[in-house]
């Protein structure tokens, strides 16, 4: 019976617009909808399958401020057991490298953890490595990509995709793996699920909680900073070519200006 | 004072569904109205999470919801589309809900759990081809013989009846006569049962993605134990299921009325003409600020008859200045709207067609706008001479 912890993180909606703060080049969360990554949900459905051919129980962990607590309820409603919900101040602007840390601190506290599951990349960091580095800090094995995942009581066995083609990898459990696009379709909360969601447990922590300064964390430690950030400039007009006979080379000839062919 | 807050997990099921109509329902869902045809893995994944077992409690296998939460998923479901949000407003309220609420403990056991599951629809009787609106003209008949009844006669505008999926239709019909009375009663047909016949689809204005048919019962037996109800109270049963139902259809109204601000604040930003985005011209603005208000005003209608329903005070004058105010302002929205779309709102492929197309039917379903000021008059007391 796995004891699975998948890794969540509350991200600003892609249907609405998103920008980063101009004061300091963090993430602007007042300007959009916070909601569950999507490839998130598709963790949280992963394990959720696993528990329900196998039992176990699901644990989900995220990093992130207060209102990211819409996110864990989410997970909960979709059918996750308990959460773990680190917020302190001092953690924002944390890079990729603090979140890993705080992340591996935390999953300390969840007893016997058999599986950890992450996606493979969050939709607004698009970092993609978080996955590793936890396994790194864990000592454990980690496989990412994973469009299929199976576990009996003491391995992994994961079908590993990526542009370059396929990989079918095996490891000793605990390990750490990260799931792809491919691997699910998430479920929609049911009315019943979301009602349970209100009564099962969230633990929420510190960094001093998980034995962590704040003079470790936060914008001001980042191993990287960032200087200047500017908006994706808007799309110019299209080029429209007429046909005279010759639109076929035209249009060859403007994708080939465009280094397309 | 009391306010319009919604609870957390009413809200959180808003949402949900408004994800879902966006996207589950939003990218098919023109295909399939275009080709009339019956959205059965939309409504698929409608039964799988949830949404037909929304209003009944857990054991029947339901979702321990109220009516408020399947209004709420109707009103976002219809937001984008009313085909989808009125197949599930049937089979919950036409199709399950008199059977939970009026059926033996045999029947519920029988019917409940694929209804409520959404694995199977239910569909109700009553229209005829001779009338609706009077719905006491009931010429079907059920006549008992030994242990069963023998149904003869048919029925018009089914919603849900003739799907893969159907599993039975609850018709009214004429059982008996006492002072002078029709007796109406309520009667199961399992679908498939020798001597009931369903038409093929009607080719309808609007709703193309939803069942209607065409019902006949030729000599149709069935067990006398598949009355539903009482002998006799049929049409009276059926009625305080009406009244539910009419804020229900209010809900998917406001939800179409919505779609169509929704719809047009996106596209009057973007379309120019005569040098401005037509959404600076206050002309339009105008339109749709109207359009909000009627919105808004028709969604509190229903917010308010669901809470007196479920505080289980009457609520039948509610239910029916509900049904009235936010079809209207449905239509009205819709009309406006493909206004504001210009030529693009008289294509199939745009919503706001489809919504033009959908909203005249909220003014004649369940009752139709005549009949819900007939109520709303008979209930403040004014009476007919000749009756
Ligand atoms: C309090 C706080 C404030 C922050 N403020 C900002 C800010 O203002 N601006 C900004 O740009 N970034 C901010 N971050 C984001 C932080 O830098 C990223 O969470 C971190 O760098 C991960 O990068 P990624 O999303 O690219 O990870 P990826 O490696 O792309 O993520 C892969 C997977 O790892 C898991 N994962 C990633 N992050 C978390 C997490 N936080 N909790 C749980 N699981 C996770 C998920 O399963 C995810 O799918 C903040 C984080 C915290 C905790
Ligand atoms: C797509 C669709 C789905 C439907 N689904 C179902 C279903 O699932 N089950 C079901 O039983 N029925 C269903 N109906 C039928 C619907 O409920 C009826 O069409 C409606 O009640 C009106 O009845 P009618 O069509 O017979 O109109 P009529 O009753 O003939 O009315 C014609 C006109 O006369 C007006 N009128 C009638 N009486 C009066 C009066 N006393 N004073 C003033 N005006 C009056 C009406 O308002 C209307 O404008 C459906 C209809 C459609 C189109």
């Amino acid at each position: 019976m796995p004891n699975i912890v998948v890794l969540v993180k509350q991200v600003p909606d892609t249907y609405s617009e998103r920008k980063l703060a101009s004061a300091d080049h963090t993430l602007d969360r007042a300007s959009a909808d916070a909601v569950l990554d999507e490839i998130n949900e598709r963790a949280v459905e992963e394990a959720l399958q696993i528990k329900e051919a196998q039992g176990g129980e699901v644990t989900v962990l995220t990093v992130g401020p207060e209102r990211a607590t819409d996110a864990i309820r989410k997970a909960l409603s979709m059918g996750a057991d308990k959460a773990v919900h680190v917020s302190d101040e001092s953690l924002h602007g944390a890079d990729i490298i603090q979140t890993a840390k705080v992340l591996a601190k935390a999953i300390g506290t969840v007893e016997g953890y058999d599986l950890i599951i992450a996606g493979n990349e969050s939709t607004d960091g698009v970092g993609g490595a978080i996955p590793a580095m936890l396994a790194e800090l864990l000592g454990l094995p980690q496989l990412t990509h994973a469009r299929k995942v199976e576990i009996d009581g003491t391995s992994v066995k994961v079908e590993r995709e990526t542009d370059a083609g396929r990989t079918f990898l095996e490891a000793a459990l605990p390990a750490v793996i990260s799931v792809g696009e491919k691997i699910n379709d998430p479920r929609y909360p049911s009315f019943k699920g979301i009602m349970a969601a209100k009564k099962k447990p969230v633990t929420t922590l510190t960094i001093a909680d998980l034995g962590i300064d704040a003079s470790e964390v936060g914008l001001a430690n980042a191993a990287s900073q960032v200087l200047e950030s500017a908006p994706k400039p808007p799309r110019a007009a299209g080029q429209q070519i007429t046909d005279e006979g010759d639109g076929g080379s035209k249009i060859a000839e403007y994708l080939v200006s465009q280094k397309l062919i | 004072m009391i306010d319009f807050r919604l609870e957390e997990e009413h809200e959180a099921l808003r949402k949900t569904v408004r994800e879902f109509a966006r996207e589950e329902v939003a990218p098919v869902i023109g295909d399939y109205y275009e080709r009339c045809e019956f959205p059965y893995e939309i409504v698929a994944k409608m039964g799988r999470m949830g949404l037909f077992g929304l209003p009944f409690p857990e054991s029947v296998g339901g979702m321990g919801g109220d009516y408020f939460a399947l209004c709420l998923a109707l009103e976002e479901l219809a937001r984008v589309d009313s085909s989808v949000a009125i197949t599930l407003e049937a089979g919950v309220s036409l199709g399950a809900m008199p059977i939970y609420r009026f059926g033996t403990p045999e029947q519920r056991e029988q019917w409940l759990p694929s209804l409520v599951s959404g694995e199977a629809l239910g569909a109700f009787g009553l229209t005829e081809p001779g009338g609706g609106s009077d719905a006491g003209a009931t010429r079907t008949t059920a006549r008992r013989d030994g242990d069963s009844w023998v149904v003869n006669g048919t029925k018009a505008f089914i919603t849900n009846s003739g799907t893969d999926i159907t599993r039975l239709v609850t018709v009214t019909a004429v059982t008996g006569e006492r002072d002078g009375r029709k007796q109406i009663s309520a009667i199961i047909i399992p679908s498939g049962t020798p001597g009931f016949a369903v038409s093929k689809k009607y080719s309808k204005v609007g709703w193309s993605a939803s069942d209607t048919r065409e019902l006949s019962f030729a000599d149709c037996v069935v067990p006398a134990s598949n009355l539903l109800g009482e002998e006799g109270r049929g049409y009276a049963q059926f009625l305080s299921t009406l009244d539910e139902g009419r804020v229900a259809i209010s809900a998917l109204s406001v939800g179409l009325a919505q779609g169509c601000v929704d719809e047009c604040v996106r596209y009057v930003a973007e379309r120019a003409a005569f040098g401005h985005k037509i959404g600076e011209y206050q002309a339009i603005q105008f339109k749709i600020a109207d359009m909000e208000a009627r919105t808004h005003v028709a969604r509190l209608a229903y917010y308010d008859a669901a809470a007196r329903m479920l505080r289980k005070q009457p609520f039948k004058r509610q239910a029916a200045i509900a049904k009235l105010v936010s079809s209207e302002a449905a239509m009205d929205n819709a009309r406006e709207a493909t206004q504001i779309f210009g030529g693009y709102g008289f294509m199939n492929e745009f919503p706001v067609g489809r919504f033009y197309r959908d909203a005249k039917i909220l003014e004649i379903g369940e009752g139709t706008s005549e009949v819900q000021r007939m109520l709303i008059a008979r209930d403040l007391g004014l009476t007919r001479p000749w009756q």
